[in-house]
């Protein structure tokens, strides 16, 4: 039985109720604060109060003195134990020599660079006394001028790190094309500018390490996304081998992309269990996750669009700069290469060139998170279209029309990346079907009347935008199936649980492979003892990769339950067949799973993937502008977008649902504020304000499955992060619709009142200082 | 962000929660519903070395309608004003305003007392007190007094109660049948604190024309105070669309917001002319439909 | 200053009585000396909801209390919302709309719909959304969760007048 024979489709494809839903609902998952061991101690950490300087002396000795307190701990004792320094956080992905400098250290080494930098870590009997402590600590910072601005980091009056010369890290290149068109008759150059957000997951990060001295083993409990990544660089940290740390992952509140990469806490919990040789636990307050997890998104960006006059795209060209905080850490490499590679979307662009480049400030370092660099490359991108169709008076549905790629051009060259050199293309889809199908599903048609109108107080406009999202990224991912002593099975596989229905999903997909029914299937994941590799969940990849991956262990686990079978009944393997439940059959004789277990029947298998697989749609928003206020009314937002295979319908929409939400969350709410010292001024969440329940009430999504993947059996290019991508484009496209009396341009998000007031009124914003 | 160590005393008489206080020497903090006080102490703000707990005073959470108006008692919640029908007619104005405070979480908690004494400059009904020019009971080793509204509030989270005094009660006056009136206040999100709100009432002479005009505008000052000259400039009009321009216009000249982070000065000026002209639009609706 | 109490309160219909410190909040001693974990917590100043619990039939923000004002309540948390192996009808439709994902926000969310259904069975979709605006999740974009808080109305039609 082949992987793609077993598809015969029952549960996949089905909107079945989740497996992990009736625990959660009872209030019995098990997130990493609720677990409770025996002689467990807590860790806080001391913060830099700064956001640049030099640090002069850490007084732990008030902190040393409290009765609860076991240990403080600073960069002195890391260096001690690492031999000599301390150990930086390398890059997990697109690493290259010249981001080297650039990696955090564990713990802040004679400087800080960002406000929420760890300097120094105090273990204590329990939370409330390890951040009584905290405070009892003195430090003795000669402050430095902070770097706050883009145009700070070029100016470079101050270095960040004074050894390399210049605050930018890195450049990049996303090309495409020989020569560029001599003249064209159009060009449309603009700035456009995100602002900092990031994810905010409901619950924050947390680590219980624990150390078995007469084993010489390490447990880290709290581990999300990139165990396996993680345990390496921990290993490495460590001086201890891999096989003898394990890395748990229990329920997560929430990734997104921020959580799981590694962070110096991800060092210092574990350091400080294996110093004390007790089990140390650390939560992160919501303060120190809004000052300390990755932050993300904060680019600006000049850019110019060539065209002919019938709107026909020629080029794209410019230089996008990306604030990436303080350090590069570990996933800081994405965002700039996936912005650059991103730009050109579905659309046809012979020509291309596009720099971006990495800038080091003094803010919290930042990361991937959902759909990174894609948010704002479509923002950039559809923004500057809607734009050039108007001053070209062009119909703007009309104009994407004429440069979407179509179907017979595919797959269509994406621009190449530099610095390492990747190349890609666009795979399958048909890119103008999903935007028919959004427009139909807004009532474009219907609609256009109303744009511009104004309607009992408010300018009503519409949006549109298209874009493509790239997922499943290789290498691999690995499952082992494993036959319990009772004829069930145990799936383990190496894609993490950050909340997205993971398991349900493997075990829809094991259970239509094999034939076995749901309630004879388990799925374990995440944890690196359950496969001996794993790459995680990222890149809207867990579906797609980890996924195939069952399909190959299913396909290799029938192979041994035949040749268990023919060895009992002495005939060549190739005699017996499967029935359902991998019930092994010859010659009217029959063997139950359940009683060739004791043959001690599993295996596992990797899926390799080398190629990108793009999943695309189409978004579509209806607003009412209050042109006095500046409030923008979402009355409808939809999304389209084909996954190409849906293993489960309840959670595919479920995931595009939620990042719309983010996405609106982004364009209008969400800003991480600093002031020109580089202090966060928006560090709780009555500052940071995430999108409640009655904020966005008319967002739908529609997930289709038209343009299966070439790239896995499954067919499935992945769509956890489509729907996030195009929303700010779509939004400040219908505003400026609504607008057009006044001539509003949105440029920079967000989207805040204020700011469309302000356009309104022709106050002046300069793109070029953005925080 | 957990919370400093304090000590806790939970007094069953008001006298013994003065007398906790003033033993304290402004070392102690009144607790009523919590949901301004402990995010302070939780964010280490302040560390107070006791907290008296009012919850077991009794006598604090009635709320009594009478010929002098409405009495509310520090201890009373916003559930307390959502769940007394008789207060849509007795004071329509409070049920309104109040409609707009935080969560429904929060509002089963959160106090009368408790807002006043904490004094946000974007809070609901410090506004409304002002606008009605309500008085405050006080009570202190001392004994009691009555201050005005517009008297009780200093500056931003800063009134005249004293260290070891409590806010007993809240009066706002009778509320006539034919005021017209509105709140309207504009937030980011819902139960968020405003950017700007405007209160607003008029009462009319026996030629139809304003009187008594109150605009009292929140989140724009330190504390809220009544716009005299907004309301001048409504007073003694018939309300046409000209008059209530003229007075929206005059509100936001007559206010001095600060930038901070969530919003320029230039643009709360902004929303509170469209507030103020909106406000009264609507009260002046709400005349048309009770007429 | 470290000051304990002995507080006594009802559990999800069960006596407990404890020592806790007078700066204990209520959702940490419920999470950490009663090893309830049902109920979560996501900020510890009073924004995000998840630690929501109902106290003396009232939703309430439990890192906005502390323990020893609960002394003689009746509390309740997630944990009390099943009954044995059966989930309740407003679990059961929170499942079939699949209005949950990492599930960190919903145990606040589950009580703070069902003390919202208990006294207002018939409340409408802005009302729901309106209670619910006081609950963050990150993960859903809420648009199930106010369906599924719809559907299970009927259920506490059919149960008015019980205490919750």
């Amino acid at each position: 039985m082949t992987a793609r024979e077993s598809l015969e489709t029952s549960l996949v494809g089905s909107p079945i109720e989740r497996l992990e839903d009736a625990a959660l609902l009872r209030g019995r998952g098990c997130f990493i604060d609720d677990v409770h061991e025996q002689g467990m101690l807590h860790a806080a950490f001391l913060r830099s109060p700064v956001a640049h300087g030099r640090i002069r002396a850490i007084d732990t000795s008030g902190a040393r003195a409290l009765p609860a307190i076991r240990a403080v701990y600073t960069a002195h004792d890391v260096a001690k134990f690492a031999k000599g320094s301390v150990p930086t956080i390398p890059l997990r992905l697109m690493s290259s020599p010249e981001l080297v400098p650039f990696e955090q250290p564990v713990i802040a080494d004679g400087k800080v660079r960002y406000v929420g930098e760890p300097v120094a870590m105090v273990v204590a009997d329990t939370a409330a006394e390890a951040e009584d402590a905290i405070e009892a600590i003195a430090l003795d910072i000669e402050m430095l001028p902070a770097i706050a601005n883009r145009r700070a980091t070029v100016a470079a009056e101050t270095l960040l790190f004074e050894k390399h010369g210049s605050n930018v890290a890195m450049h990049y290149e996303a090309a495409k094309g020989e020569a560029r068109a001599q003249h064209t008759p159009y060009v449309r150059r603009e700035r456009f500018a995100v602002q900092r957000h990031t994810a905010v997951p409901m619950e924050t990060r947390g680590l219980l390490a624990t150390w078995d001295g007469a084993s010489a083993r390490l447990t880290v409990k709290g581990a999300a996304k990139v165990p396996f990544s993680t345990r390496r660089v921990l290993a490495k940290c460590m001086e201890l081998p891999e096989a003898s740390i394990d890395l748990v992952e229990l329920n997560v509140g929430g990734s997104f992309g921020v959580r799981g990469e590694f962070y110096p806490e991800d060092f210092m919990v574990p350091f400080a269990a294996r110093t004390l040789g007790r089990p140390v636990k650390w939560i992160e307050d919501r303060r120190e996750n809004l000052l300390a997890s990755n932050h993300a998104r904060e680019m600006d960006c000049e850019l110019a669009l060539a065209c002919e006059r019938d709107g026909t795209i020629v080029s794209l060209e410019g230089d996008v700069w990306v604030d990436a905080g303080a350090y590069v850490r570990a996933s800081a490499s994405i965002p700039p290469r996936s912005v650059a590679q991103s730009l050109c979307g579905p659309y046809r662009v012979p020509f291309v060139r596009i720099t971006s480049h990495l800038a080091l400030t003094n803010k919290t370092p930042t990361g991937t998170y959902r759909g990174p660099g894609r948010f704002e490359a479509e923002f950039f991108r559809e923004r500057l279209l809607d734009m050039a169709a108007r001053e070209l008076g062009i119909d703007p549905v009309e104009l994407r029309r004429r440069n979407l790629v179509s179907p017979t051009q595919l797959p269509y060259p994406l621009p190449t990346m530099t610095s390492p050199e990747r190349r890609s293309e666009l795979d399958s889809g048909d890119y103008a079907m999903a935007l028919d199908r959004c427009l139909a599903e807004i009532g474009w048609r219907d609609k256009a009347a109303l744009q511009g109108r104004l309607i009992d107080r408010r300018y009503h406009g519409l949006g549109v935008g298209c874009f493509v999202a790239g997922g499943a990224a290789g290498p691999r991912e690995t499952a082992r199936i494993m036959v319990e002593k009772d004829g069930s099975l145990a799936v383990y596989v190496g894609s993490a649980s950050v909340g997205q229905g993971l398991e349900t999903i493997c075990a829809q997909i094991a259970s239509d492979a094999l034939r076995v029914p749901l309630e004879r299937i388990r799925v374990f994941h995440g944890s690196t003892s359950y496969v001996s590799e794993g790459f995680g969940s990222y890149h809207s990849r867990s579906t797609a990769m980890g996924g195939s991956a069952i399909l190959v262990a299913a396909e290799s686990l029938g192979k041994r339950v035949r040749e268990a079978a023919a060895q009992r009944f002495a005939c060549p393997r190739e005699d017996i067949t499967l029935g359902p439940e991998l019930r092994a059959e010859h010659g009217g004789r029959s063997l139950a799973l359940a009683e060739l277990a004791g043959d001690g029947l599993s295996a596992e298998e990797a899926f390799s993937n080398a190629h990108i697989t793009y999943s695309y749609g189409a978004a579509a928003a209806h607003v009412a502008v209050d042109a006095r206020t500046g409030h923008v009314d979402v009355l409808d937002y939809v999304n389209v977008e084909d996954v190409g295979r849906v293993i489960n319908p309840l959670t595919a929409v479920g995931q595009a649902v939620g990042g719309i939400v983010q996405g609106l969350g982004g364009t209008f709410l969400e800003h991480l504020q600093y002031d020109d010292d580089g202090q966060l001024l928006t560090a709780s969440l009555a500052d940071y304000m995430l999108p409640t329940a009655s904020d966005f009430p008319n967002v739908r999504a529609v997930v289709l499955e038209h343009a299966r993947s070439p790239c896995n059996p499954l067919g499935a290019k992945g769509g956890g992060e489509g729907s996030i991508a195009p929303v700010a484009g779509v939004i400040a496209n219908a505003v400026a619709s609504a607008l057009v009396d006044f001539d509003v341009q949105p440029r920079e998000l967000p989207l805040t009142p204020q700011r469309i007031w302000e356009l309104i009124h022709d106050r002046e914003r300069t793109t070029g200082s953005v925080r | 962000m957990k919370l400093p160590a304090f000590g806790y005393a939970s007094p069953s008489s008001l006298s013994d929660a003065i007398a906790l206080l003033a033993a304290a020497r402004g070392t102690a903090k009144p607790i009523a519903g919590g949901q301004s006080l402990i995010p302070v102490l939780a964010f280490r703000l302040a560390k107070p070395a006791l907290l008296v707990d009012l919850r077991n005073v009794p006598g604090l959470d009635r709320i009594r309608i009478g010929a002098d108006g409405v009495r509310l008692g520090a201890m009373v919640r916003w559930c307390d004003i959502e769940a007394d029908d008789r207060l849509r007619c007795a004071h329509p104005l409070l049920v309104d305003a109040v409609s707009h405070v935080a969560h429904y979480q929060i509002r089963n908690r959160g106090t009368v007392g408790g807002s006043l004494a904490h004094a946000d400059p974007a809070a609901e009904l410090p506004g409304v007190a002002v606008a009605c020019e309500a008085e405050l009971t006080l009570m202190g080793p001392q004994g009691s007094r009555v201050v005005s509204a517009s008297d009780f509030f200093r500056g931003a989270l800063s009134t005249v109660l004293t260290d070891d005094e409590l806010i007993v009660e809240v009066r706002l006056p009778a509320w006539p049948n034919s005021r017209r009136w509105a709140f309207e206040e504009f937030a980011r999100r819902r139960g968020d604190f405003a950017l700007a709100g405007i209160v607003a009432f008029y009462d009319r002479d026996a030629s139809g024309r304003a009187t008594n005009t109150r605009l009292v505008a929140i989140g724009t000052a330190q504390y809220p105070r009544r716009l005299r000259r907004a309301e001048a400039a409504l007073d003694g009009s018939p309300v046409d669309e000209q008059a209530i321009e003229r007075a929206a216009r005059a509100a936001r000249l007559e206010v001095e917001p600060a930038s901070d982070l969530h919003a320029s000065a230039d643009y709360r000026r902004s929303l509170v002319e469209t507030l103020a002209e909106r406000a009264l639009l609507e009260a002046r609706a709400r005349a048309d439909q009770a007429s | 200053m470290n000051e304990a109490r002995s507080i006594r309160f009802d559990l999800n219909g069960k006596a407990v009585q404890i020592d806790v410190a007078t700066h204990r909040t209520l959702a940490d001693c419920l999470r950490h000396d009663l090893l309830q974990t049902g109920t979560h917590v996501g900020c510890e100043h009073g924004v995000c909801g998840a630690c929501t619990v109902i106290v003396d039939g009232a939703a309430v923000r439990a890192c906005l209390m502390l323990a020893v004002q609960a002394d003689g309540a009746r509390v309740t948390t997630v944990e009390g919302l099943a009954s044995g192996d059966r989930l309740s009808p407003l679990q059961t439709e929170f499942r079939r709309h699949h209005a949950l994902q990492c599930g960190f926000c919903t145990p606040g969310i589950l009580t703070t719909a069902h003390a919202l259904l208990t006294n207002e069975p018939d409340a409408d979709r802005p009302r729901i959304r309106e209670v619910l605006s006081g609950n963050l999740c990150r993960c859903t974009g809420y648009v199930p969760i106010v369906e599924a808080v719809y559907a299970a109305r009927d259920a506490y039609r059919s149960e008015r007048g019980t205490d919750s």
